[in-house]
């Protein structure tokens, strides 16, 4: 087991330093890399724009900046960001509350609504519940994502709705067809034969059978948590890692960039792997 | 019984509330469009930045923007040398700092000798220099200055408008200010609280200290949408720039609240690609260098339409690179370039092209065919520009419009010159044309359809860069007006830019903020922010 | 259950056939600028309006429908291949190939792609032909959209190697690619159909919002992405109710799709 686990955070870190250089390679390509907006200003004379093209001189080889990053992260120094002109680590250690809290109630949320719903469809067993399912997660898939975060902004509820909305319909669909596909498995046929109550066969019948795949799914809506939190923090003013993000990328701040994706990337392989870990314990006690 | 309770209990609740609300005092709030880059007031280049320059600094001579004259602050009178290059200045008696050190010649030398230090680049410093050399500061009298330059600065004491005076001892540096407010407290992201100065040192005519405000609070919001919620909401009092939809919205509702203060300095242009070295087919940049070309291009757009279906009539079609606006510099001869297609077609014509099947096609018969970018984003630009397509398709150009994000639309059109034509707005916060030498110079980086020539590119341009290097070392403002009237008559000749529309200053503002008066020049809305009172009883019980 | 499908048949063969008959029904075109009635309500000349310089709304709407309800599914469709083959695969061949495809999907759940956009924008010539860049966004989507269903297609996939009937199966002499395409892609189908399904509507958004970087459907050419985009600039919708239209067209084209096709998976179940 421990070694298990071992073997997880290994492969974690390898996989978030690949992760944070792919991120600088891809950023660096963009174009319009080495451009600032005070390019255009009139009032600087080309001594000055001469000056703010030289800033990103250091950037030009990624590898060569990765290392040197890398160097300074180990030494607990994340960098200086171009756009807002601060070091990051307080850039960080201000938002990521935030974040933390925005898209993690939005997940329990909308994990919560949507487990709710699937399970009463589920219940009812009629096909005018899944008809209603169907059309209200439809809904909120087709709803832009700044419209919900408005839409939460109008009615003055928290962040976290908007991101709750987000989730809830990707779970309501792979939940409800799940455990539309459990439902249709022999032994619960078996057992509805045998007259058990259709609650007892939803816990005790149909959830073991979906439960790893929930699992997993669960890992996955951390990082579809995150993903939404920029545009639903940008649109509701919530100073959040999301906000940065989106911040650093209209500014191409690849310092910034580099240690959002990395924060992202761990954020998310930690969700998937523990997702996995528990999984893979259920199932060594079942066998 | 426990619900009467209930709302006894919210009764007082409110009433407390409200008491606590008058007790903070008055608040004036309105929002940021992004974070401020900087605090500190020499290196101001954004505008949010700018907004807090404006409202902190404090400034030895102020233009009043809605005379557009120069009015004394801390400096109580100045002089100019004959030859432009040397000013000096007699300061205001006891005035102090926010954290109540008096304030001298010393705190304007040393504001004066950081902002020329060549290594700061900022753009309110480059404005000064206009030639090489060194800035000296002489120190005549605790309360008198001498500011020299190496070469003569026209428009010499407007430049002094944006210079914010630091203290020379204070600690706190950006924090210790002149100006009306301070900054209290700044959270990243979110808000930026201002407080009043107790030492502002202007007082109203009753002799009462200003300002009346207490604080001002400004909420980082980018987003256009939720800020106009907010304000209807009552959580903010202004919006600056307020766009046309929402005014429109705001007015069918609340036409008090609104104002349209006419055209503003803001211009919004298309130009065409002249670089010679730049990745584009050779026969597109014959079209693009044929003055009659881009002056029928400029003659088939239709910008009273501009101004009406996009702008909702809140934009005037512009005639040249100066705004009615602005009084003294803007050329009365020119008039706006009329609608008409037939005549754009003809100029083609004699230019060598042709209408075959709906199709323009030049001598060689290449069909007419290019693309437009400009910043994704923009829904006022984007909309001109599916405007402007169907108007050229009339004549027999495809247009194809692409919208870029900004750092991709800059490398195209000042680093790698890969791209035809361009929409962008240029944001006038400069009376004079001065602060446009970057722009019109040929050498220019800023010389947008064709930067950083060596030499003159075309006879037009050597007379441009003749003129806008006459009006700057003219000290004459007759002669220097006549060189600008004539550069303007060159640009609309030669259409190097095609000016659209110059967008109304358009703003919003609370009924329960009293004192206000918009104008066109930045900062609309809040320039006397000092004067402006807010009824805190309406505030409350909003 | 029956007229519930019969309902949905008969409502997307009416927007199937409205839309190919765009051209009649809607003669001016989705380009046409009525320039004197820029934002109107609907009226007996344009039943949903105008959008915000006087083009109709309604042949927006039918002209969107054509490019987005052809292109969306079929991007949906490469995004769940790919996750089928990716994530089923390796939960089904198990060991360092299942760690080896789960590192790489989370990788790939992380990065920043929109870079990735913005430079497949910066090597497109300017010029490209509306259709050609449509194609290509669409293509994008399908291809960076599988990972998230292909994890939870790893786990699934995973179970049934150690279930009954796959082991029974493996028992009498099944093997290799034939026990995984005949025995465990079936039973993966719930998340195919799930991806499928939310991919749709996922893609139709995201054409729109690679707009803003120039990707996507080009002006002057409608789509449902661009359509929905306008609620953005809704303070309120009680103003202007008919803009939801397109939405609401969007969500009963979708559960009518939807009803249709889950349906006839049940049945054949059964």
């Amino acid at each position: 087991m421990l070694w298990r686990i071992a073997r997880h955070l290994l492969a974690i870190v390898g996989l978030v330093l690949v992760g944070g250089l792919i991120s600088a390679t891809l950023i660096r390509l963009a174009p319009g890399f080495d451009t600032d907006e005070r390019q255009l200003n009139p009032n600087l004379n080309a001594e000055s724009v001469r000056v703010l093209h030289d800033a990103r001189n250091s950037e030009h080889n990624v590898v060569k900046f990765y290392i040197s990053y890398l160097r300074g992260a180990l030494h607990g120094d994340l960098g200086i960001s171009h756009a807002l002109e601060q070091p990051i680590q307080s850039l960080l250690r201000d938002r990521w509350r935030v974040t933390a809290r925005v898209a993690g109630f939005g997940l329990l949320l909308g994990w919560l609504l949507a487990v709710s719903l699937a399970f009463s469809v589920s219940l009812a067993r009629s096909s005018g519940c899944e008809l209603v399912g169907t059309a209200i997660s439809g809904a909120f898939l087709c709803i832009p994502a700044a419209v919900l975060a408005l839409l939460s902004v109008i009615l003055n509820s928290p962040g976290y709705l908007a991101i709750s909305l987000i989730v809830f319909p990707k779970v309501y669909r792979y939940s409800r067809n799940l455990l539309a596909k459990a439902y249709a498995m022999p032994h619960i046929t078996a057992a509805r034969a045998r007259g058990l109550g259709e609650l007892r066969i939803l816990l005790w019948h149909a959830l073991p059978v979906v439960a790893p795949q929930l699992l997993t799914l669960a890992g996955i809506t951390v990082s579809i948590a995150v993903g939404a939190s920029i545009p639903v923090e940008s649109l509701c003013g919530l100073p959040g890692i999301g906000q940065l993000a989106w911040q650093a990328a209209l500014a191409r701040d690849l310092p910034l960039l580099v240690n959002v994706t990395i924060l992202v990337t761990l954020v998310t392989l930690l969700a998937n792997s523990g997702a996995d870990v528990i999984v893979h314990m259920t199932r060594s006690r079942q066998a | 019984m426990s619900r009467r309770m209930f709302s006894r209990l919210l009764l007082c609740l409110s009433l407390l509330t409200g008491i606590t609300a008058a007790q903070d005092g008055t608040v004036l709030r309105f929002c940021l469009r992004a974070e401020p880059k900087t605090f500190d007031p020499l290196k101001v280049d954004d505008d949010s930045s700018l907004t807090i320059r404006y409202l902190t600094g404090g400034v030895l001579v102020r233009a009043n923007r809605q005379t557009q004259a120069l009015e004394p602050e801390l400096a109580e009178s100045w002089k100019i040398s004959k030859d432009a290059r040397q000013i000096t200045f007699k300061l205001r008696h006891g005035v102090r700092f926010s954290d109540d050190s008096p304030f001298s010649a010393e705190d304007v030398a040393y504001t004066v000798t950081r902002l020329m230090d060549p290594e700061l680049h900022s753009s309110t410093g480059d404005a000064f220099r206009s030639g090489n050399g060194t800035v000296t500061t002489k120190i005549l009298a605790p309360d008198q200055i001498a500011v020299a330059f190496s070469a003569p600065v026209v428009g010499l004491d407007r430049l002094f408008d944006q210079v914010a005076i630091l203290s020379a001892h204070s600690a706190k540096k950006e924090a210790t200010v002149l100006g009306p407010f301070m900054v209290a407290e700044y959270k990243p992201g979110a808000n930026i609280l201002l407080k009043r100065n107790p030492n502002y040192w202007k007082r109203d005519a009753q002799g009462r200290p200003l300002p009346y405000l207490d604080s001002i609070r400004l909420d980082i919001q980018p987003n256009r949408d939720v800020e106009v919620l907010r304000f209807r909401r009552g959580e903010l009092d202004l919006i600056n720039s307020i766009d046309t939809e929402y005014y429109d919205r705001l007015a069918a509702s609340q036409p008090a609240v609104v104002h349209d203060a006419g055209a503003s300095l803001d211009s919004e242009f298309l130009w065409f690609n002249q670089v010679a070295n730049a990745p584009i087919p050779a026969y597109k940049r014959s079209w693009f260098r044929s003055a009659s070309f881009r002056r029928a291009v400029s003659g088939a757009i239709n910008r009273d339409d501009l101004s009406r279906v996009v702008f909702n009539g809140h934009a005037q079609p512009a005639f040249g690179p100066v705004s009615p606006a602005n009084k003294f510099w803007f050329n009365s001869r020119l008039h706006s370039e009329l609608y008409k297609p037939e005549a754009a077609l003809q100029r083609l014509q004699g230019d060598g092209f042709r209408l075959q099947d709906g199709t323009l096609r030049d001598k060689d018969g290449n069909a007419v065919e290019f693309s437009i970018v400009t910043n994704a984003g923009n829904k006022y630009r984007e909309r001109m520009a599916v405007l402007i397509q169907e108007d050229l398709s009339k004549i027999g150009i495809k247009m194809n419009v692409v919208t870029l994000d900004f750092p991709s639309l800059i490398e195209r059109i000042a680093q790698k010159f890969n791209y035809e034509a361009a929409i962008l707005g240029f944001q006038n916060v400069d009376l004079d044309p001065n602060g446009q030498m970057n722009i019109w110079l040929s050498s220019a980086e800023n010389h947008a359809w064709n930067p950083q020539q060596q030499t003159p590119a075309t006879a037009w341009e050597g007379e441009i860069d003749r003129l806008m290097r006459e009006q700057a070392s003219a000290t004459d403002a007759k002669k220097r007006k006549a060189a600008f009237d004539r550069v303007q008559e060159i640009v609309v000749e030669q259409a190097p830019f095609i000016y659209l529309i110059n967008k109304d200053a358009l703003s919003a503002i609370s009924p329960s903020v009293a004192g206000a008066s918009p104008v066109i020049l930045h900062p609309q809305t809040y320039w006397n922010a000092e004067r402006l009172t807010i009824h805190s009883t309406t505030q409350a019980s909003r | 259950m029956r007229s519930a499908r019969t309902l949905a048949c008969v409502i997307l063969l009416v927007v199937c056939v409205l839309s190919l008959a765009a051209n009649w029904i809607a003669p001016a075109g989705y380009a046409k600028q009525f320039r004197e009635a820029p934002g109107a309500p609907p009226s007996t000349q344009h039943w949903l309006g105008t959008d915000e310089i006087g083009r109709d709304r309604f042949a927006r709407v039918l002209y969107g429908t054509r490019i987005s309800l052809l292109l969306a599914p079929a991007a949906a469709l490469v995004s769940t291949l790919l996750a089928a083959a990716l994530g089923g695969l390796a939960g089904y061949v198990g060991g360092i190939w299942l760690r080896l495809a789960t590192g790489f999907t989370d990788l790939f759940l992380s990065l920043p792609w929109l870079f990735l956009l913005i430079t497949i924008r910066a090597l497109l010539p300017l010029n490209a032909s509306p259709f050609v860049s449509v194609l290509i966004t669409f293509l994008i989507l399908g291809l960076l959209g599988w990972a998230a269903s292909a994890r939870v297609l790893a786990t699934g996939a995973h179970t049934l190697r150690s279930s009954d009937f796959v082991l029974q199966a493996r028992a009498s002499g099944v093997r290799g690619f034939r026990l995984f395409a005949v025995h465990v892609l079936p039973n993966l189908k719930p998340i195919l159909y799930a991806q499928f399904w939310i991919s749709i509507p996922v893609f139709i958004l995201s054409e729109a919002n690679l707009g803003i970087l120039g990707l996507g459907v080009a002006e002057p050419l409608p789509s449902w992405g661009g359509l929905l985009r306008e609620l953005e600039g809704m303070i309120s919708f009680r103003d202007e109710p008919w803009r939801l239209v397109p939405l609401i067209l969007l969500i009963v084209v979708m559960t009518s799709f939807q009803t249709l096709l889950s349906n006839e998976t049940e049945e054949v179940a059964a």
